[in-house]
C-alpha cells in the first residue's frame, strides 16, 4: 500500500515524480561527463551565465505553454492552438512596436505587450467556448485556431518577418532582471502564480473534478463550464506570454515559425511530468520537470553532438523510456515478475 | 430470507424428453465485497423464451456475463448442449452458440447493414472483402427474420426497432443455440415490440433458445414461457410464466427481508402524524414530467417527512427523482419550493434551494473516484460557495474527520482514495457530501443497494433521524421493506406514472406489491 511519507527508499521509484527527476538528472549528467564546464555557473557584470541558466531560459517558453496545457488536459481537455496564439502574439506586439514612432519607450512597449495579451485572452475564450458551451471535442476545437491563428499571425505581420529594435521589449526574451534572465524570472512568477490559483483557491480540486467524473461533478453542483472555460483562457495567455518571449529573443516576429511544434513539447512536458492525458489528477511540479526533461534533451542533442539526422529519433527514445517507466501496466509486470522469482505469496 | 430452495418447485417437468441446452449448475462469483451470484442453478431448453426476472443487483447481468464469458466463475458448473462450456471471452461464447444482443444497439450507424450483419466475419475471396457474397449472407439472414430491408441501405436510415433487429440477425448469423437479449425493448415502441416479438417466435420455432431481459411484466408474460427469479444474487426459483400470478411474481422479485430495525418503525411513523397538513410542502411538483421518461406527475414532500417511492425499474420512480433534483430538465409542469415557484435546470440550482440528489449510480454520477474521501465529502459545499472561497485546510479535515466517524466510515482515513473503498463506505462518504451542504430535502435513490446489512441499517437509521430533525427525505428502494419501514408516505410508480400516494398507517407490502403490479390481474 502506498504511504504518503516517502521514508524508505524502497518506496521511492513510487513516488510519482521519482522517474522524471531520475531522467532530468541523467540526462544532466551526461551532459557533465561530455563536456565538464556543464554546470559551471558564472556570475559576471551582475548577470549569471552558464548552460544551466541557458537551459531553465531557453526553456521558460516550453514551461510557459505546458502549464496552460496541464490544466487544460486536468479537464480532459488539449490545446492545439498554443503554437498558433504564441505566433499571433509575438506579431502583433512586434507590428505594434514596429509601427510606433517611438520604438524605444517603455510606454509603447507596455502597450503592445498589454494588447497581445488581451487579445490571447480573447482566443483561448474563444477555445472555452467551443469547447465548453458548444461542446466540440477540445482537439477539434483547438484544432481551428491552430490552423486560422498562423493566418491571423499572417494577417498580422502582413506576410513579412517584422524585426524590430526595441530596448525595453528585448528584456523580456533576453534581458535581465535581479541578475537573473527576465524570461526565467516571468516563467518562475507564472509557475506561483499558477500554483498559488490551484492551491489556495478551490479551482484545483474542481479541475480535478471535473476531470475524472464530469457527470458526478455536475451533479455535485460544479460549474464544470466555468471551470473549462478558464483552463483554456489561462492556457491562451501563458501561451501569449511565450509568445512574446520568443519574439523579444529574436527581436522579430515570424508568423510561419514561432512557436511551432511547441503545443508537442508541451503536452510531452505533461506527460512525463505524470498527468495522464485521460484527465484527472495533475501536478504542475511534474510539468516543470518535464519541461525542463524537454529542454536539457535538446540541450544534450548539442553538448554530445549528437548528427542532426538523428536528433528527433534520440528525442524521441528518451520520451518512450521515461512513458514506459510511468507506465502501470509495465510496472505490475516488473512488480509480478520481480514476486515471482521471489515466491512471495499473494 | 424466504428463499426457495435452488430446486425448480415441482408444479410440473415440462418436455422430459428435451435436455436443456443450457445447464448452470451452483455457480457463484465474488467481487471484492459483494457476492455477485451465490450458488445459482439455471437451465434453458431448446425452443424456449426464458425470462430472467430480478431487480438491480439481482445478479441478472451477472449471470449473462457469466453465461457469456465476460466473468469467470469461482465454483459450479456450466454446460452446453451437455457438453462442459468453458470460456473466456465473448468471441469464444459466440463461436459456442451463444450470441447476446445488448441494451443499447452496439451498432455502426454509419457502416451498412449488411457490413454491421457481417463485422469481423466478413467472406474474403483472394483477401479482399466479398461484398457480393457478404450482400447475399445478409440478405438470407434478414430474409430468415422475415425481415424486408436492403442490405445495402446505411444502418442509420433504420428505426431503432429495425436496427434491433438487424443486431439479432448478426447474433443469429453464426449458429446460434442460445440467444441472449438484454432489454430488447427499452426503447421500442409498441407496434416495433410486436415486430420483435413476431421475430422471436420464428426463432423459437427454428429451436433457438431465448434469454429475454425485459423489465416490462407485459411484455414477459407475452413472450416467455418459463422465468427464472434471482434475488440479490441468489436463485428463488423457477416457474412456468403461465402458472406464476403477475402478484406472486412480484414478490417473489422484492422478496422479504427482516431487518433487525423494530424500534425504527413505531418512530418514524409517529413523526408523520404530528407533521401536520397544514404547512407548506418544502418542495410540490404539480404536473412534472418529461417526454419519453415519466408522464406528469404531482409530488409533495414536506419538511421532516419521508416520502418512499416504490415501483420497479423503469416505473418512473428514479426518473422523478431526477427531475425534482435539477439532474434532468422537465418539459412540463413547475415544481414549488416552499410555495414559492422555482425552474430546477441544473442540479447546480436546485442545491441553491437546498436540494440534494444521490444518485442510484453511485459508480458513474456519484463518486470522484480518484479524489481522497476528504475532497469527495467537501465536493458539494465547495462547489456552492464558488471558487475563491476555498474552505481551510483545517474546515476541511474538520468536516471530513467529523462524517467519518458520524457515519463509520473505514478506513476512517481522510486521505484514502474513494476508489478503494467499500460499496457501502463509499455510499456513506456520498451521503457526507450532501449532509455537507446541509439539505432541506434529500433525495436518495436506492441508497443501500449493493452494500452490506450492516451498513444497510446504519444508512437507514441516519435517514429516520434526518427527518426527525426536519429534513424532507426522498427515499427509493427496490426493498418495500426498506420503504414501508422509514416512509411517511408512499408513492407507488407504475409505467412512468404515479398510481398511488398512500399516507403509511396499515399498508402492507402486499398492497404495494399489488399496486406496483396491477393492471395485470385488473
Amino acid at each position: 500500500m502506498s504511504t504518503p511519507n516517502l521514508g524508505t527508499l524502497r518506496d521511492l521509484p513510487k513516488a510519482r515524480l521519482f522517474w522524471p527527476i531520475v531522467t532530468l538528472v541523467a540526462l544532466l549528467l551526461l551532459n557533465f561527463a561530455v563536456s565538464p564546464g556543464f554546470f559551471a555557473i558564472r556570475f559576471q557584470n551582475g548577470h549569471l551565465f552558464g548552460s544551466l541558466v541557458d537551459i531553465l531560459r531557453n526553456g521558460a517558453p516550453t514551461l510557459l505553454v505546458a502549464l496552460g496545457m496541464t490544466v487544460v488536459i486536468a479537464t480532459r481537455g488539449i490545446d492545439l492552438s498554443v503554437g498558433a496564439v504564441v505566433a499571433i502574439s509575438g506579431a502583433l506586439a512586434c507590428t505594434i512596436i514596429a509601427d510606433s514612432p517611438t520604438p524605444d519607450s517603455l510606454g509603447t512597449v507596455l502597450a503592445a505587450v498589454a494588447v497581445a495579451l488581451v487579445f490571447s485572452l480573447v482566443l483561448g475564450a474563444w477555445n472555452g467556448l467551443l469547447v465548453a458551451v458548444f461542446g466540440i471535442q477540445p482537439i477539434i476545437a483547438t484544432l481551428i485556431l491552430m490552423t486560422a491563428g498562423r493566418g491571423i499571425a499572417m494577417l498580422i505581420t502582413e506576410g513579412n518577418i517584422i524585426t524590430i529594435s526595441s530596448a525595453p521589449y528585448k528584456v523580456i526574451g533576453a534581458g535581465y532582471w535581479f541578475g537573473l534572465p527576465a524570461s526565467i524570472v516571468i516563467a518562475g512568477v507564472m509557475f506561483a502564480v499558477a500554483a498559488l490559483l490551484t492551491r489556495k483557491t478551490a479551482l484545483g480540486l474542481l479541475i480535478e473534478s471535473v476531470g475524472i467524473n464530469p457527470v458526478a461533478s455536475r451533479l455535485a453542483g460544479v460549474r464544470s463550464r466555468g471551470i473549462v472555460w478558464v483552463v483554456y483562457v489561462f492556457s491562451g495567455l501563458c501561451a501569449a506570454i511565450a509568445g512574446l518571449m520568443i519574439s523579444s529573443n529574436v527581436t522579430a516576429a515570424d508568423a510561419n515559425s514561432a512557436g511551432l511544434y511547441i503545443e508537442m513539447d508541451a503536452i510531452l512536458a505533461v506527460v512525463i511530468g505524470g498527468t495522464s492525458l485521460a484527465g484527472g489528477r495533475y501536478s504542475l511540479t511534474g510539468t516543470l520537470i518535464g519541461a525542463f526533461v524537454i529542454q536539457t534533451l535538446t540541450t544534450t542533442v548539442y553538448t554530445v553532438g549528437i548528427a542532426p539526422s538523428i536528433t528527433l529519433v534520440f528525442k524521441a527514445l528518451v520520451v518512450i523510456a521515461v512513458c514506459l517507466l510511468q507506465s502501470p501496466a509495465l510496472q505490475a509486470r516488473l512488480r509480478s515478475r520481480r514476486a515471482s522469482t521471489k515466491g512471495v505469496l499473494a | 430470507m424466504t428463499i426457495t430452495p435452488s430446486t425448480a418447485p415441482a408444479t410440473d417437468a415440462p418436455r422430459p424428453a428435451v435436455e436443456p441446452i443450457i445447464r448452470v449448475d451452483d455457480i457463484s462469483i465474488s467481487f471484492p465485497g459483494v457476492k455477485a451470484l451465490d450458488r445459482v442453478s439455471f437451465r434453458m431448453f431448446p425452443g424456449e423464451v426464458h425470462s430472467l426476472m430480478g431487480e438491480n443487483g439481482a445478479g441478472k447481468s451477472t449471470l449473462i456475463k457469466a453465461l457469456t464469458g465476460v466473468y469467470s466463475i469461482d465454483s459450479g458448473s456450466m454446460t452446453l448442449g451437455g457438453a462442459p462450456l468453458v470460456i473466456s471471452g465473448p468471441a469464444q461464447a459466440q463461436a459456442a452458440g451463444i450470441s447476446t444482443v445488448y441494451q443499447e444497439v452496439n451498432l455502426l450507424p454509419n457502416l451498412s447493414v449488411a457490413e454491421n450483419i457481417m463485422l469481423g466475419r466478413e467472406p474474403r475471396r483472394a483477401g479482399a472483402i466479398d461484398w457480393r457474397a457478404m450482400r447475399a449472407r445478409a440478405a438470407q439472414l434478414l430474409a430468415r427474420l422475415n425481415l424486408d430491408i436492403d442490405p445495402a441501405s446505411l444502418l442509420s436510415a433504420h428505426s431503432l426497432a429495425v436496427q434491433q433487429l438487424v443486431a439479432i440477425a448478426r447474433a443469429t448469423d453464426v449458429d446460434a443455440k442460445v440467444l441472449i437479449l438484454d432489454e430488447p425493448t427499452s426503447s421500442l415502441d409498441a407496434d416495433e415490440v410486436s415486430e420483435l416479438f413476431r421475430v422471436i417466435r420464428g426463432l423459437k420455432d427454428d429451436g433457438v433458445a431465448i434469454l429475454f431481459v425485459s423489465h416490462f411484466l407485459d411484455q414477459v408474460y407475452e413472450i416467455s414461457d418459463r422465468l427464472t427469479v434471482l434475488r440479490n444474487g441468489a436463485l428463488v426459483g423457477e416457474y412456468l410464466t403461465r402458472e406464476i400470478l403477475r402478484i406472486e411474481l412480484v414478490h417473489k422479485m422484492i422478496g422479504k427481508e427482516l431487518a433487525t430495525l423494530d424500534s425504527l418503525e413505531s418512530k418514524t411513523r409517529q413523526a408523520a402524524v404530528e407533521g401536520d397538513v397544514v404547512e407548506v410542502p418544502y418542495l410540490e411538483a404539480v404536473g412534472l414530467g418529461r417526454k419519453g421518461s415519466v408522464e406528469p406527475t404531482d409530488l409533495a414532500i414536506r419538511e421532516g417527512e419521508v416520502v418512499g417511492l416504490a415501483g420497479l425499474l423503469g416505473s418512473g420512480r428514479t426518473e422523478i427523482a431526477r427531475l425534482i433534483t435539477g439532474a434532468d430538465r422537465a418539459d412540463s409542469g413547475e415544481v414549488l419550493v416552499r410555495g414559492a415557484k422555482r425552474r430546477l435546470r441544473t442540479p447546480r440550482v436546485a442545491l441553491r434551494d437546498r436540494i440534494a440528489y444521490s444518485s442510484e449510480d453511485r459508480k458513474r454520477e456519484g463518486i470522484v473516484e480518484d479524489l481522497s474521501v476528504r475532497d469527495n465529502i467537501v465536493l458539494a459545499l465547495q462547489a456552492d460557495r464558488g471558487w475563491f472561497r476555498r474552505i481551510s485546510r483545517k474546515r476541511q479535515d474538520e468536516l471530513a474527520n467529523s462524517y467519518i466517524s458520524a457515519l463509520g466510515i473505514r478506513p476512517a482515513n481522510p486521505d484514502a482514495l474513494v476508489r478503494n473503498l467499500s460499496g457501502g463506505n463509499q455510499q456513506k462518504v456520498l451521503l457526507a457530501r450532501w449532509l455537507a451542504v446541509a439539505p432541506r430535502l434529500l433525495v436518495l435513490d436506492e441508497p443501500t443497494r449493493g452494500i452490506d446489512v450492516g451498513a444497510k441499517a446504519e444508512i437507514q437509521k441516519l435517514v429516520s433521524n434526518l427527518a426527525d430533525e426536519g429534513m424532507a427525505v426522498v427515499f427509493i428502494s427496490a426493498e418495500l421493506e426498506e420503504v414501508l419501514r422509514l416512509s411517511h408516505r408512499i408513492a407507488v410508480m407504475r409505467d412512468r406514472r404515479k398510481v398511488a400516494d398512500l399516507p403509511n398507517e396499515d399498508v402492507t407490502v402486499g398492497q404495494i406489491m399489488g399496486l406496483i403490479a396491477s393492471g395485470a390481474e385488473a
